[in-house]
């Protein structure tokens, strides 16, 4: 039992360590005086990181001895996971270009990536006997650690965006870049208003009726959507406000909308007070910052990103896939929903890579190529799961 | 002159090569596209024994109480020279169990002219086949195939199947499902020896 | 004409090269100050030149990157589509998909699978799809790989200075010495370049093997997708399933009746019955229903040796035993048995007694067991009594007032006893199932169960895959071309001697900061300046 005690304590260190190592870059960025050298700053800064990276590595394994197997079973422990790799991938990175901005970027994505994990059921879960296999750890990991890479492409992608896009008028290309903006304040107001109310310890119970059985429901958040024809069953809780409309099939739909319609809302006041604060777009209060920022490096790191990261992804996400899945189900291939979406995620840096190298697709195109495979990465790790179940809705 | 000429030529060979190359290479990849579409197409059914392929041979135990019963097994080839309804079917099949009296009824006079009647059933214990017969009086023969292995040789799916084979062990016919009495003569009239 | 003769050197190069093949010429009339497109090392694209006939505009529409690209995308949205709703293998089997979509999903569901949505990627169209974005790969592949492989092969080391002053990264050096060159050159072979020489030009070269990353991992694909094809020889591939009970020995289906599995046991676990688990208690209390922790199927393995006429009694020799387990296939002559799924506790046996009706204590008067796999007739005993199964429905069910059995698997089993005794006028009837005793009329006996035996049915898979060293072998070309291609870069280093000057241009398919990194490297302990990024100069 120590152990797992002990696992937690090391990942929510690693966590900590982290946002410091966020500050220390920040601060890499105002004294830009002596451009190449490598100062104190930066030696603290991704001496930081790699120190934060160790104790979430400690995370790992004593969370694998406690259980008995890898930590990549469930939904809290792949995403948990798929973070460490994306600040790997960051410091392989980092020591091949030594940008700073990359750090002071992609170490708040991998916070905010572990923060969301956070929010899934922490305990260890048994495995089925499908998952008890060497290959459960091969290929979960190699995904992780191929998506994370992928991931580090958009990280640079979106700082070249918005170093580079003109910011003096309202285009097409500002607002989209504002929707990104949105939507990692939307991840935001997902974690924060979770931990809120789970420190409340805030549950309402939902009766309702499907096809003359009684089933029940339980809510973590305050309840907007409550199931169709529901009753509330606890005592001095809100009532549903809304009901979920009847066309969104399954147990626990009426709950995920209702969480997503939350995160939503909290993402678009943390927004609305971020633009408020600024007084101009987000991404053009970020600009300025970055005006030492060279693109073309940006744009390098952003493509190398992927050709490191496909091999790495198609390795992981379909050839171990498919051995394993040989193993375990004697088909290498299946079409359940999340090996189509590895599919689909894998056909679209197919056509990153054709459209660069052969059609020249380079700087903003490109980058916004990586920013659209982040986006597909992210519907498989969340939306497949909860939403088009398959052999994967292990969480 | 001679030397426009020469490279002239050996344009045109190049050209006829290039062509030739190119042709093939499109042929093999489109066949291969067709190869997989039909192939798609037909996957469904490839184990199972069809229309004008040999009926395998088989033998298979009667069921005690069946009818004149003098031999306690059956083998198909036996019955070469003569039509044969080759009718799987089970106790628990609806289907199977309406279509029994009408073999019944027609089995006598088909009896005459060269064709026999034989029901494999491929329920796990012979109680039910016995209680069945007694119920329905069948005096065709009645075979077990308790470890299903003639329903795996014909790659029999649903229940019931029906083969009608010629005199000469040749399938005229397979009928998946439940027959009337009308379509059910009608494919016994197909398999009458031709001697006869 | 479609030959274009270089100005400079006279070579007469094929139609749509851009870059003179013996001399290194940029035949583009010299746009000064634009930077040369390298891809092809400026050879003409097969398909870039002249077409008549109706096999070279197939072949040309099948070689451009835009199809191939746009023959993704088209793949990427089709296979993102048959995901929105679950599949038709992953819906219940025991249902007609057209309602199923219908009731599950409304309007939508029904639209989808009136698109013939429900079963997608077996559709003709997909895999029509796939097929023509595997004909692109060939075409494109043969269509620019042999152009360049050439290109490469007969590059010229001594490049015409306009080819030079046109690439990317170029300097232009007056002040130097002999020695700055030879330490020059040798820092080149520190770091692997391979040096060529012709009247004191120079081509440094490295990694040219990564060129042909993409035409590698292409053949891989085209060894995959073949490999796929494959699967419809039907000796190659064979896809089965057989159920077998506890104790019972079952033909192998697929196998021509020549191999019999016998299932001596099957073991089933459960999470949370061993002290090991104890971690997994919370866990375990939020999921609803146990969960299982390990199957497994002692299985023997036999062959029919007797190779007689197929029902006759066979021969069996056993030729392999061991554990089917979850991830651990049994393997025999290229066959797999996989431990699929279960069916536990089905009845095998069901004792019963015979007592009075009024009898409290319920004294047997006889006793015996059914064995339900092989039930007999009739029970006889000593003491007079007969007793007569009747009827037996394995499964049974009522069915319009009338009882009768929906399978050959005792899950339910109901009988229909006659008691037959010295003290029975004629007999007694009564129907009896699990939760059922019913008298046929004013019964003096009655029947009443004791006690009953179960067995587990093991599911298994039974898989064969020829194909699968083809699809592996693909996939590792696959590998190896995509690694080849990404993790290494072909980079290329010119000199040209002019009279009073040297030329020096760097050229590299990918990672010009990695290039840069080198050549600051490279000019170690020389007085070469770095050289310039002429594609910055447009920028600013």
């Amino acid at each position: 039992m120590d152990l797992i005690s002990l696992s937690g304590g090391l990942l929510y260190t690693a966590f900590v360590i982290y946002l410091i190592a966020v500050i220390f870059f920040a601060a890499t960025i105002r004294d830009k005086q002596h451009e190449k050298k490598f100062t104190l700053m930066n030696k603290l800064a991704i001496g930081t990181t790699i120190l934060g990276f160790i104790a979430q590595v400690g995370y790992f394994f004593t969370r694998w001895m406690a259980s008995g197997h890898a930590p990549v079973s469930n939904m809290f422990e792949f995403v948990t996971f798929f973070g460490m790799m994306l600040v790997l991938a960051f410091i392989i990175l980092y020591f091949i270009y030594r940008i700073e901005l990359l750090g002071l970027f992609a170490l708040p994505v991998a916070l905010l990536i572990i923060g969301y994990a956070s929010m899934y059921p922490r305990e260890i879960s048994p495995l089925v006997p499908s998952l008890k296999s060497h290959w459960l750890y091969i290929h979960v990991t190699t995904v992780a650690l191929g998506e994370a890479i992928l991931a580090v492409s958009f990280v640079a992608g979106m700082i070249y965006l918005i170093r580079q896009i003109n910011q003096s008028q309202t285009t097409a290309k500002t607002t989209w870049l504002e929707v990104i903006m949105y939507s990692i304040c939307a991840t935001l107001g997902f974690v924060i208003m979770t931990t809120i109310f789970s420190s409340m310890d805030y549950n309402a119970t939902f009766s309702y009726v499907v096809d003359e059985e009684e089933m029940t429901l339980d809510y973590q958040l305050p309840a907007l959507f409550g199931p169709e024809n529901g009753e509330l069953t606890t005592e001095d809780k809100m009532d549903a406000v809304f009901a979920a409309p009847g066309w969104l099939h399954g147990a626990e739909a009426p709950r995920k909308l209702n969480t997503l319609v939350w995160s939503l809302a909290a993402g678009l006041l943390l927004y609305l007070i971020a633009r408020a604060i600024l007084r101009q777009r987000i991404a053009a209060a970020i600009q300025p910052l970055l005006k030492k920022a060279n693109p073309e490096l940006l744009d390098e790191v952003c493509y190398r990103a992927v050709a490191i990261g496909f091999p790495v992804f198609t390795l992981g996400g379909l050839i171990f896939a498919a051995i394993w899945a040989q193993e375990a189900w004697n088909r290498y291939w299946g079409w359940d929903p999340k090996e189509v979406w590895a599919l689909i995620t894998w056909f679209f840096y197919a056509i990153f890579l054709h459209l660069r190298l052969s059609r020249g697709w380079h700087g903003e195109k490109s980058a916004w190529l990586a920013v659209i495979g982040f986006a597909i990465i992210m519907f498989n790790l969340i939306v497949v799961n909860l939403v088009l179940a398959g052999l994967h809705s292990y969480a | 002159m001679e030397k426009v000429e020469q490279a002239k030529r050996k344009k045109r060979v190049k050209k006829r090569n290039r062509f030739i190359f190119r042709s093939a290479i499109l042929v093999v990849l489109f066949g291969a596209l067709v190869f997989a579409i039909v192939s798609n197409l037909t996957a469904e059914e490839e184990t199972a024994v069809d229309k004008n392929e040999q009926a395998p041979d088989f033998q298979l135990d009667r069921v005690a109480n069946n009818g004149d019963a003098v031999e306690s097994s059956l083998q198909l080839s036996d019955l070469e020279g003569k039509g044969v309804m080759l009718n799987f079917w089970a106790t628990y099949c609806e289907p199977c169990e309406r279509e029994m009296p009408y073999m019944e009824e027609l089995y006598p006079k088909y009896k005459e002219q060269g064709v026999e009647i034989v029901a494999v059933s491929v329920d796990a214990t012979e109680l039910v086949i016995d209680k069945f017969v007694d119920h329905y009086n069948l005096s065709f023969p009645i075979l077990h195939d308790k470890d299903s292995q003639v329903l795996d040789a014909y790659g029999i799916v649903p229940l019931p199947t029906t083969y009608f084979i010629d005199e000469n062990g040749v399938v005229v016919d397979r009928v998946l499902g439940e027959l009337s009495l009308e379509r059910l003569e009608s494919y016994l009239q197909e398999i009458v020896p031709k001697g006869t | 004409m479609n030959i274009m003769k270089c100005s400079t050197c006279g070579h007469q190069n094929k139609e749509g090269t851009t870059i003179c093949e013996k001399c290194g010429k940029p035949l583009d009339n010299d746009q000064q100050g634009t930077l040369l497109n390298m891809r092809y090392d400026g050879s003409a694209i097969r398909s870039k030149t002249k077409n008549r006939s109706i096999v070279d505009k197939i072949w040309n529409f099948f070689s451009s990157v835009k199809i191939g690209v746009t023959l993704i995308t088209i793949a990427l949205v089709a296979s993102a589509l048959g995901t929105i709703y679950p599949q038709e293998m992953y819906i219940p089997q025991n249902v007609d998909p057209a309602l199923h979509y219908r009731d599950q999903y409304g309007i939508l569901g029904q639209i989808y699978y009136q698109l013939g949505f429900h079963n997608l990627y077996n559709s003709w169209w997909y895999m029509v799809l796939i097929a023509l974005i595997g004909i692109s790969i060939f075409i494109v592949s043969i269509d620019r790989g042999v152009p360049l492989y050439k290109a490469l092969k007969n590059q010229a080391i001594k490049r015409h200075p306009n080819f030079l002053k046109r690439q990317k990264l170029f300097g232009e050096y007056t002040d130097y010495n002999t020695d700055d060159k030879t330490q020059f050159i040798n820092n080149l072979k520190k770091h692997r370049y391979k040096i060529s020489e012709e009247d004191g030009h120079i081509l440094a070269e490295k990694g040219r093997f990564s060129r042909w990353g993409p035409y590698v991992n292409h053949l891989g694909l085209i060894i995959f997708l073949v490999g796929t094809l494959f699967r419809f020889i039907p000796f190659m591939y064979v896809d089965d399933f057989v159920w077998v009970r506890e104790g019972e020995t079952a033909v192998i289906p697929s196998t021509n009746q020549q191999y019999y599995i016998k299932n001596e046991e099957f073991i089933f676990e459960t999470y949370g019955n061993d002290d090991e688990d104890a971690i997994f208690e919370e866990a375990l209390q939020n999921t609803s229903g146990p969960v299982p922790k390990h199957f497994e199927t002692n299985a023997v393995i036999y062959e029919d040796v007797s190779r007689d006429v197929i029902g006759s009694d066979p021969e069996l020799k056993e030729v392999k035993s061991g554990e089917i387990i979850v991830n651990e296939p049994l393997k025999i002559n290229g066959l797999a048995l996989y431990q699929d799924s279960y069916q536990l506790n089905e009845f095998q046996t069901m004792s019963f007694k015979l007592h009075e009706v009024d009898d409290e204590e319920e004294e047997a008067i006889v006793e015996f067991t059914v064995d339900l796999t092989d039930p007999e007739s009739e029970y006889v005993f000593d003491n007079g009594y007969r007793i007569e199964l009747n009827r037996y429905y394995p499964e049974y069910e009522l069915n319009n007032g009338e009882p009768r059995s929906v399978s050959n698997y005792p899950r339910n089993p109901g009988f229909v006893f006659f008691v037959y005794g010295p003290d029975i006028e004629e007999r007694e009837a009564s129907f009896l199932a699990i939760g059922q005793n019913i008298p046929s009329g004013d019964n003096q006996y009655k029947l009443s169960l004791t006690d009953f035996g179960v067995r587990d049915v093991s599911g298994l898979k039974i898989r064969k895959d020829l194909t699968l060293p083809i699809i592996g072998l693909g996939a590792f070309i696959f590998m190896v071309g995509v690694i080849q291609g990404m993790y290494w870069q072909h980079r290329r280093i010119w000199i040209h001697q002019a009279a009073d000057s040297m030329y020096i241009a760097c050229h590299t398919n990918k990672n010009w900061y990695g290039l840069t990194r080198e050549f600051e490297k490279m000019i170690d302990g020389t007085s070469f300046t770095m050289v310039r990024d002429q594609e910055k100069k447009n920028d600013s």
